[in-house]
């Protein structure tokens, strides 16, 4: 059962520009989907999307995305932010921007339970210390109480899981979590990510550059280019070989100290210029 | 036994930490690096790793006196440049360069690619620059119609070579390279690591190399010197760190890269 | 890698063209007020005092935009108001220009006890009320152009060094700055080449917002009577004699008002026009 379903979503800027290209996805309940690709495929613009907080310029124009089996273009602006704040949570890239520094961190996690699902502020605040307990937080009282910049990077990431996690969402939309963290801190986080999918069965859409992390973290990836969809497979089939010449060029660019002959390959530029064409054709039809 | 280029010792920095400093009187200072000593031979590419607040790049930002060391000496050539005065840096600044981690601050975005790499070539005396800001845009495989660009016309990758040709076109003895792939996507990466590895090559570089990614080092470098804490926890050949790594920290810090590879088990 | 984020189009310079073709038409009037005044602004004529303008009832066509109190041209005496308003918007923006963002750059650049004395001056001259700080000075340096452009000056300089010193600090913590130290800049050298490139479209925006302030000041002083001789037109000036009969003559306080709001308004949208026009980073 797909609980997240993207059908030829087209996100155009505002002078007609594609920045999403017909692009189709699903995410089953409980499963792990990577999305892959470098700046400026699009990647981060289809989690955007699905929350409804697209930037200024940039319009839906097409397609539909299916929450649960809803089609959320079908509601109205307050049903859909119903909708998205009791079933959808979003795991940000930067943990030093995502929490509000003048505040202390209890309330921030607190906040959604009060004020979006009407839950009373004890029940709240008990939930929350359940949860920091579950991201493996030492003395999460103390932590509560603490301001943002009193905590570390890897600390605050913790948070910001726990507080995705607060109101039992099916769907978490995850976008480099980590990219701001040391590997070692990263491995942490990502072993945490995937143990708190697990155990509450959530979906999580996890948006990220590094194939690396894809294959400590997915069960399935869509690779973008230019915001198209060049591939989606599983990883175990990923892994063992892509089908399309620019994901496996890009497999043979990321870094693996393992293979020093076989990665960090320069992708050549035939391989660009093949892939800028297929998306030049698929425009013609698009916009055609 | 090979010639160095650098020999430090001892080498100390500290900050003022102004979150703790007291209503009144002076902030306490933060000991960034505890007395690091190592060689630099000539020719060599050494990588410098650890993780964030390990002081790699403050290490990195010493070496080429960007920041005046609390103690310890700093021999380039023999000559102590621990606490030269600017002005006495001056001539020597030309012989050790650097390219910055991030070439969208370090290009001046009001200037135009010509004139980013003419700007220390004037400023050090040398002639027929036009000719040099040409040969230097070769060497690292832009075409010469990029210096009436500016920077904000480049991509990340195009940057990073302008970063990189505005160093080598001083022709340096040593440059000192800060993170400058970990801000780009992995297909531009590899390229700028092959246009730097040909550079030191062909152009007999030392070069160090600072970087939080093993992987990448591994690739580039002969020597690698694990940061922890201020401290050094291991300093050893490439081969050698890779098949047998003595400190807790750098086995740690493997343990921790996520290799493309699903049957890498995380213990 | 094609990334289409960056290929948002920008407005055409829309607001340059309006704001421009004001202050170039308010220049010839200044520079050409004697040739193209239909009357003397100071000739005074009772028999014509408070004339409508042209499109009302008992209007006289030759005074196209009415008269005042005494009879005089409103037209005339607000074309030679622009002379005052411009000579005092030029002379005293850019000389506050040129002090308080020399100041600013020192202090923002080379911080330490520089930026310590500087900064500690605009915080104690920012405590002075500006409006009552001028007065005093023209009451001690007596009334006239150079009285108030000095007034102006030292007054508004901090406007330009509280800004500037952040744009400057910011601009230093960057890696061009490093990378020029790398490549034996002097620091004042720095300054120069690589800091104020980088601060000048900002210094460009705040002078003309200065100078649509200057006009500002020279009106409120007018206004108080403390600019230059009363019988000069200024467009403060006309603005305080129109307030005193403005339910038997609105055209008397509308009219140099109207073109005191225009000509401000277009001085901080010339500012950010060119702003927008020159900086390649921006366009």
């Amino acid at each position: 059962m797909n609980y997240l379903s993207i059908r030829d979503l087209t996100v155009r800027l505002s002078n007609g520009l594609p920045l999403l290209r017909k692009v189709s996805l699903d995410v089953e309940a409980g499963e792990v989907r990577a999305l892959v690709g470098e700046s400026g495929a699009g990647k981060s613009m289809i989690g955007k999307a699905v929350l409804g907080i697209l930037p200024r310029a940039a319009r839906l124009t097409g397609g539909a995305i299916l929450l649960d089996g809803e089609n959320l273009e079908t509601l109205s602006p307050k049903e859909r932010r119903q909708r998205i704040g009791a079933k959808v949570a979003l795991i940000p890239q930067d943990p030093l921007t995502a929490l509000n520094p003048s505040r202390r961190v209890g309330p921030q996690i607190t906040d959604r339970l009060v004020d979006i699902l009407d839950w009373k502020r004890d029940e709240a605040e008990a939930r929350a210390l359940e949860l920091l307990n579950e991201v493996h937080i030492q003395s999460p009282d103390r932590v509560m109480k603490s301001y943002p910049h009193e905590l570390s990077g890897g600390m605050r990431q913790r948070i910001l899981i726990a507080s995705a996690f607060a109101a039992e969402p099916k769907l978490i939309i995850a976008d480099e979590p980590t990219t701001a963290l040391d590997v070692t801190v990263q491995k942490q986080i990502l072993k945490l990510i995937r143990e708190m999918q697990e155990r509450h069965q959530t979906a999580l859409l996890f948006v990220t550059h590094d194939l690396g992390v894809v294959s400590k973290i997915s069960q399935s990836l869509t690779v973008l280019y230019a915001g198209k969809v060049i591939e989606e497979t599983s990883v175990r089939s990923f892994f063992a070989g892509p089908k399309h010449p620019y994901s496996r060029a890009l497999l043979a660019a990321t870094p693996k100290y393992t293979d020093p002959d076989g990665s960090l390959m320069p992708v050549p530029d035939s391989v660009i210029s093949a892939v800028e064409r297929e998306v030049a054709a698929f425009d013609e039809q698009l916009n055609g | 036994m090979s010639e160095m280029i650098y020999q430090l010792q001892d080498l100390k920095v500290s900050f003022a930490d102004l979150s703790r400093k007291p209503l009144l009187g002076a902030a306490p200072r933060t000991e960034v690096l505890k007395g690091l000593s190592f060689d630099i031979p000539k020719g060599e590419v050494l990588g410098i790793v650890g993780g964030s607040g390990s002081g790699k790049s403050t290490l990195g930002r010493a070496l080429i006196r960007l920041i005046e060391p609390d103690a310890g000496s700093i021999r380039f050539e023999g000559t102590d440049i621990a606490h030269m005065s600017e002005n006495e840096l001056r001539p020597l600044r030309r012989r050790f360069q650097m390219i910055f981690q991030d070439p969208m601050s370090s290009l001046n975005p009001r200037r135009r690619v010509g004139g980013i790499i003419a700007g220390p070539l004037s400023l050090q005396g040398f002639d027929n620059i036009a000719a040099r800001v040409d040969e230097a845009l070769d060497m690292v495989g832009l075409p010469r119609q990029f210096a009436a660009r500016y920077p904000h016309e480049l991509s990340g990758g195009q940057r990073q070579r302008v970063g990189i040709a505005r160093a080598i076109a001083l022709k340096p003895d040593f440059i000192l390279a800060d993170e400058i792939v970990s801000g780009l996507d992995v297909s531009s990466q590899a390229q700028i690591l092959n246009v730097l590895e040909t550079l030191v090559r062909e152009l007999g570089l030392t070069l160090a190399f600072i970087s939080h990614d093993l992987s990448v080092i591994r690739r580039l470098c002969t020597r690698i010197l694990v940061l922890y804490q201020g401290e050094i926890v291991e300093n050893a050949l490439t081969p050698e760190l890779f098949s047998n790594p003595k400190a807790a920290y750098t086995r740690t810090l493997l343990d921790a890269i996520p290799l493309p590879d699903p049957d890498q088990v995380w213990s | 890698m094609r990334d289409a984020r960056g290929q948002i189009r920008r407005l055409p310079g829309l607001r340059l063209w309006l704001s421009g073709t004001w202050l170039l038409l308010l220049v010839l009037a200044a520079v050409f007020a004697p040739m193209i005044s239909p009357h003397d602004p100071l000739e005074q004529d009772l028999f014509a005092a408070r004339l409508p303008p042209f499109w009302e009832q008992g209007a006289d066509p030759s005074y196209l935009l009415g008269t005042d109190s005494l009879g005089r041209d409103l037209l005339s005496r607000m074309l030679y108001g622009a002379r005052l308003a411009l000579t005092v918007a030029l002379i005293a923006g850019t000389l506050t220009c040129l002090v308080g963002a020399t100041l600013g750059l020192i202090a923002g650049f080379y911080r330490g006890w520089a930026d310590l004395v500087i900064s500690r001056l605009v915080d104690i001259w920012m405590a002075f009320p500006p409006v009552l700080f001028a007065i005093l000075l023209i009451a001690v340096l007596g009334t006239g152009l150079t009285s108030i452009i000095i007034a102006i000056v030292v007054i508004d300089w901090t406007r330009f060094s509280r800004v500037v010193r952040a744009e400057a600090m910011s601009q230093g913590a960057m890696d061009y700055v490093a990378s020029a130290q790398v490549a034996g800049r002097t620091r004042l050298g720095t300054a120069i080449t690589e800091i104020l490139p980088n601060v000048l479209p900002t210094i460009v925006a705040l002078l003309t917002l200065e100078m649509g302030i200057a006009v500002i000041v020279e009106a409120i002083l007018s206004f108080v009577n403390l600019s230059i001789s009363t019988d000069e037109p200024t467009w403060g000036g006309m603005i305080a004699e129109g307030r005193t009969s403005i339910y038997q003559a609105w055209w008397v306080l509308v009219f140099p008002l109207f073109a005191l709001f225009l000509t401000v308004l277009s001085f901080s949208q010339l500012g950010e026009g060119l702003k927008e026009h020159f900086d390649p980073v921006l366009r």
